[in-house]
């Protein structure tokens, strides 16, 4: 029995819920499309990404049940995206530190993108 | 996910079964089984994002080496359609969680009726696709070697087509995501249709509405990533 013994789940207050959830993502959107139509410089792309996770936190929170449920639903998908950040930071750190993003020892291709500053190859 | 609804023949409880048929022999409660097989779920869903997120951060690191052909490059892609199937991804989410609620509450009818429309939902997202793709096609922007676009602002460059690389393999994917999600959606809308599912037992509903709802969500940052940002 799915019976949810901790908290006798109140299901009359949930499709208020996911409804307030579904305009709020809509009107996320809208925004996150306007925003994009004006000229913000590099915080264009804060803004949209900011507002994606506000809606992904919407998703995962109230759709996904997360909120309500046990929390080890929500260690497991905290873990996956800390995980990605932790990636991604590695990633960014070794690119970050390169004169160019192409492998040293990469035969250069047709003229004019490829850097002036060929770095020494790689040990 | 147990799919038994059958008396058992041969039970080893001799005669009437002890408890729901649905629970299954190693688990010591239905709760235990349901908790279960809801982290099992989350795991599989981690592992989801790590994939996409491992090309989001192949995409990041190709837009910071070949910014301007990325900036060009995207404003090829159809903001319109992006954002109609943004829209119509979040309201297939909002079925989903209210086939999981209906399910919850015993509430048949309106279960069958809300898998129909997210898988509406979901047929609708890839219709639009295959005209944005098509319309991929028709210009010369595709992946990788295939790419054959006249009229680039910067000739003999590769960004163009890694750009493209990028798109079809995320939103490819993704798209196949959509597929398998309208596959497994049938499934449940079938067993939904049977009566399989109750207050007593909802699970593959309930799991099957997490995998969609991350289907959503992977969406959630295709779009501002490939059609928004410049």
């Amino acid at each position: 029995m799915n019976t949810h013994t901790e908290h006798a789940h109140d299901h009359r207050g949930a499709a208020k819920t996911y409804a307030r959830t579904l305009i709020l993502l809509l009107v996320l959107t809208i925004i996150t499309v306007a925003a994009a139509g004006v000229d913000f410089g590099s915080g264009n792309v804060v803004i949209a990404l900011t507002i994606a996770t506000v809606k992904a936190s919407l998703v995962a929170l109230i759709f996904m049940h997360l909120r309500h449920e046990k929390p080890m639903n929500s260690v497991i998908a905290v873990a996956g995206f800390l995980f990605l950040g932790l990636f991604l930071m590695f990633c960014l750190i070794d690119a970050e530190s390169r004169v160019n993003l192409q492998p040293a020892n990469l035969k250069p291709s047709a003229p004019p993108v490829a850097a002036p500053a060929h770095p020494s190859p790689a040990p | 996910m147990s799919s038994s609804t059958v008396v058992h023949s041969h039970d080893p409880h001799g005669g009437g079964h002890g408890h729901d048929p649905h629970h299954q022999h190693h688990f010591a409660t239905m709760e235990q089984q349901f908790d279960t097989s809801k982290i099992g779920m989350w795991l599989f869903l981690a592992t989801e994002v790590l994939l996409f997120g491992g090309l989001f951060v192949g995409f990041g690191l190709m837009q910071a080496r070949y910014p301007r052909e990325f900036v060009e490059a995207h404003h090829h892609l159809q903001r319109g359609f992006g954002a109609f199937n943004t829209v119509v991804l979040l309201f297939s989410s909002w079925t989903m969680v209210m086939g999981v609620l209906s399910a919850q509450t015993n509430q048949k009818k309106k279960l069958v009726v809300y898998l129909v429309l997210t898988i509406l939902c979901a047929c609708m997202f890839l219709g639009v696709k295959y005209f944005e793709y098509s319309h991929k096609y028709h210009d010369g922007l595709l992946p990788g070697h295939y790419y054959h676009h006249e009229g680039d602002e910067i000739p003999n460059s590769h960004g163009y087509a890694t750009f493209f690389s990028f798109y079809f393999m995320m939103t490819g994917l993704h798209g196949i995501h959509i597929l398998a999600g309208i596959a497994i959606l049938t499934w449940i809308l079938i067993r939904a249709m049977k009566g399989e599912f109750s207050s007593a037992y909802y699970t593959p509903v309930d799991l099957v509405g997490l995998y969609w709802h991350l289907v959503d969500l992977i969406w959630i940052y295709l779009f501002p990533l490939f059609y928004l940002i410049s």
